[in-house]
């Protein structure tokens, strides 16, 4: 018991350590250069206990219970022998991973769900679009595109593409559905790639990676192991993109079909 | 009764982490067909997830979203350009420098250029490159939100920034060492942390609805979409320029 404080207090510790910057910062602007007190000061510091603790506890949860099960579970499922692979062929065809893709999908899928910063940007969104985002339906679709993303960056892994390739192709079609999307939603859209791949998604993603590079042969994990998460920062935004296309053309034709 | 909205949080967020474990238990039973090692700590390990996740969201409305919003409105109530523009730059920085998930990329990278031979193999090389991958990459944020936040003040359109930001990438990757490109286009994606991006978002989003003429929705969101395309950019150059 007192071993397992003294671990949860070290969690704590390092997550003040890592705020630190940022309360002095917020702190000295507001004192030095905006010089007005905060509104609720005490409302505010209690709130901001919530965040350490809860960060906290968030962190030594996943680092007790997914991250190993998540680490051993990408190292069993790449593992040759598993897969079925004679671990002195250098030909094994790219359907032989099929169970690596699905795994990759559904693990993407549900971390992006418990994303806290995902979680964040999408209460503001139906807050201040007065509920026409809903914050679970933008969350599914952010999901979508990181599974569609994380499953495709395994298969580029197994295939030995190169990654430039891919995220060319990844922007060329942003920019398109740019020019056709509804203009509320672009911004949106774009923040939801950046906010997929926080603290549960990266470290579980990037396992991974590295053990899938290092088990299929021909594959340097150094060089072929990153790109996942870049994968799963592209695709969400063609998910939300895509979501918000198919909504506004839905209300459309609804609209048009009413007299 | 007080405590309700708490229960239906902990309920929430148990929810939001019920996907998880589904794949969890399900690939390790029935495709891998192994035990599970340590199911107390499992348990344990969840609850604490719950809790967290729990008391993070009642924080995030209680302080972070007020902060980031009173901040942005104290910019503009003062008018002050030149303050409003440092500030955002020392949030961007400050907050990506001593940021976990860089640390542990920096260090990442440096073995891989050790290895490649770009720098000597000694503790001190691998150091000094590693940090130097760090400064670049919060100097990097700090210079997106900075213009950024110039952007929801001057009214540009975001994707001129976001188009500008891609043509950068593409530009940049011929050129920069192929061992640094997969992990420059993988550290956009790590440089937003969980107490940024609220922060940020706040921030954005109090500008737009302060300054007149601006929409929030429209204007508002952006900053982080930006602040993880431009890391890209300024770490295939650290690597072109190393």
């Amino acid at each position: 018991m007192i071993d397992w404080i003294s671990q949860f207090a070290l969690v704590l510790l390092a997550t003040c350590r890592d705020v630190l910057p940022i309360a002095a910062i917020i702190i000295g602007f507001q004192v030095l250069v905006i010089r007005k007190p905060l509104a609720h000061p005490k409302k505010m510091l209690v709130g901001f206990v919530y965040v350490l603790l809860g960060i906290a506890f968030f962190l030594k949860g996943l680092e007790m219970a997914l991250f190993p099960l998540g680490k051993l579970m990408a190292a069993q499922l790449t593992n040759p022998e598993f897969l079925g692979i004679n671990p002195g062929e250098q030909d094994v065809s790219w359907q032989a991973y099929y169970w690596v893709y699905i795994f990759a999908a559904s693990i993407g899928f549900a971390t992006t769900l418990a994303e806290p910063s995902l979680l964040a940007v999408a209460w503001k969104a139906q807050q201040i679009s007065g509920g026409a985002i809903q914050a679970l339906g933008l969350r599914i679709a952010v999901s979508i595109g990181v599974a569609f993303g994380i499953a495709l960056g395994a298969f580029r892994i197994v295939t030995g593409t190169e990654l430039y390739y891919y995220i060319v192709v990844g922007y060329i079609i942003v920019l398109i559905q740019t020019l056709f999307a509804p203009k509320l939603i672009i911004g949106l859209a774009y923040d939801s790639g950046g906010v997929t791949t926080s603290t549960v998604t990266v470290p579980l993603v990037t396992a991974l990676g590295l053990g899938l590079a290092s088990a299929v042969p021909g594959r340097n994990p150094l060089l072929d192991g990153f790109g996942l998460i870049a994968f799963a920062s592209l695709f969400p935004i063609m998910a939300v993109l895509g979501y918000a296309q198919i909504a506004g053309w839905r209300n459309k034709s609804s609209l048009s079909s009413k007299p | 009764m007080v405590k309700n909205p708490f229960i239906k949080q902990l309920f929430g967020s148990f929810l939001d982490l019920a996907p998880i474990l589904v794949v969890v238990l399900v690939f390790q039973v029935l495709v891998i067909r192994q035990p599970i090692p340590d199911v107390a700590n499992l348990v344990a390990g969840t609850l604490f997830v719950i809790l967290g996740l729990t008391l993070f969201v009642q924080g995030l409305e209680q302080s972070l979203f007020p902060i980031g919003e009173s901040m942005a409105y104290a910019f503009a109530r003062k008018g002050s350009l030149f303050w409003l523009l440092v500030f955002a730059f020392c949030l961007g920085f400050g907050t990506t420098v001593a940021e976990p998930a860089l640390i542990a990329i920096a260090q990442e990278a440096a073995s891989i250029a050790a290895k490649a031979g770009i720098i000597g193999q000694t503790g001190d090389a691998k150091d000094s490159y590693a940090l130097g991958l760090r400064i670049t990459v919060a100097l990097s944020v700090g210079f997106a939100i900075l213009v950024g936040v110039l952007r929801i003040i001057r009214g540009w359109p975001l994707y001129y920034l976001i188009i500008g930001g891609y043509c950068g990438v593409i530009l940049m990757t011929p050129f920069a060492p192929p061992e640094i490109i997969g992990i420059a286009y993988d550290s956009g994606g790590v440089t937003t942390s969980t107490i940024t991006v609220p922060l940020v978002t706040a921030l954005g989003v109090g500008l737009a609805t302060a300054i007149k003429g601006r929409n929030p929705m429209v204007d508002g969101f952006g900053l982080i979409a930006f602040a993880s395309l431009t890391p890209m950019v300024f770490v295939m150059a650290y690597g072109v320029l190393r």
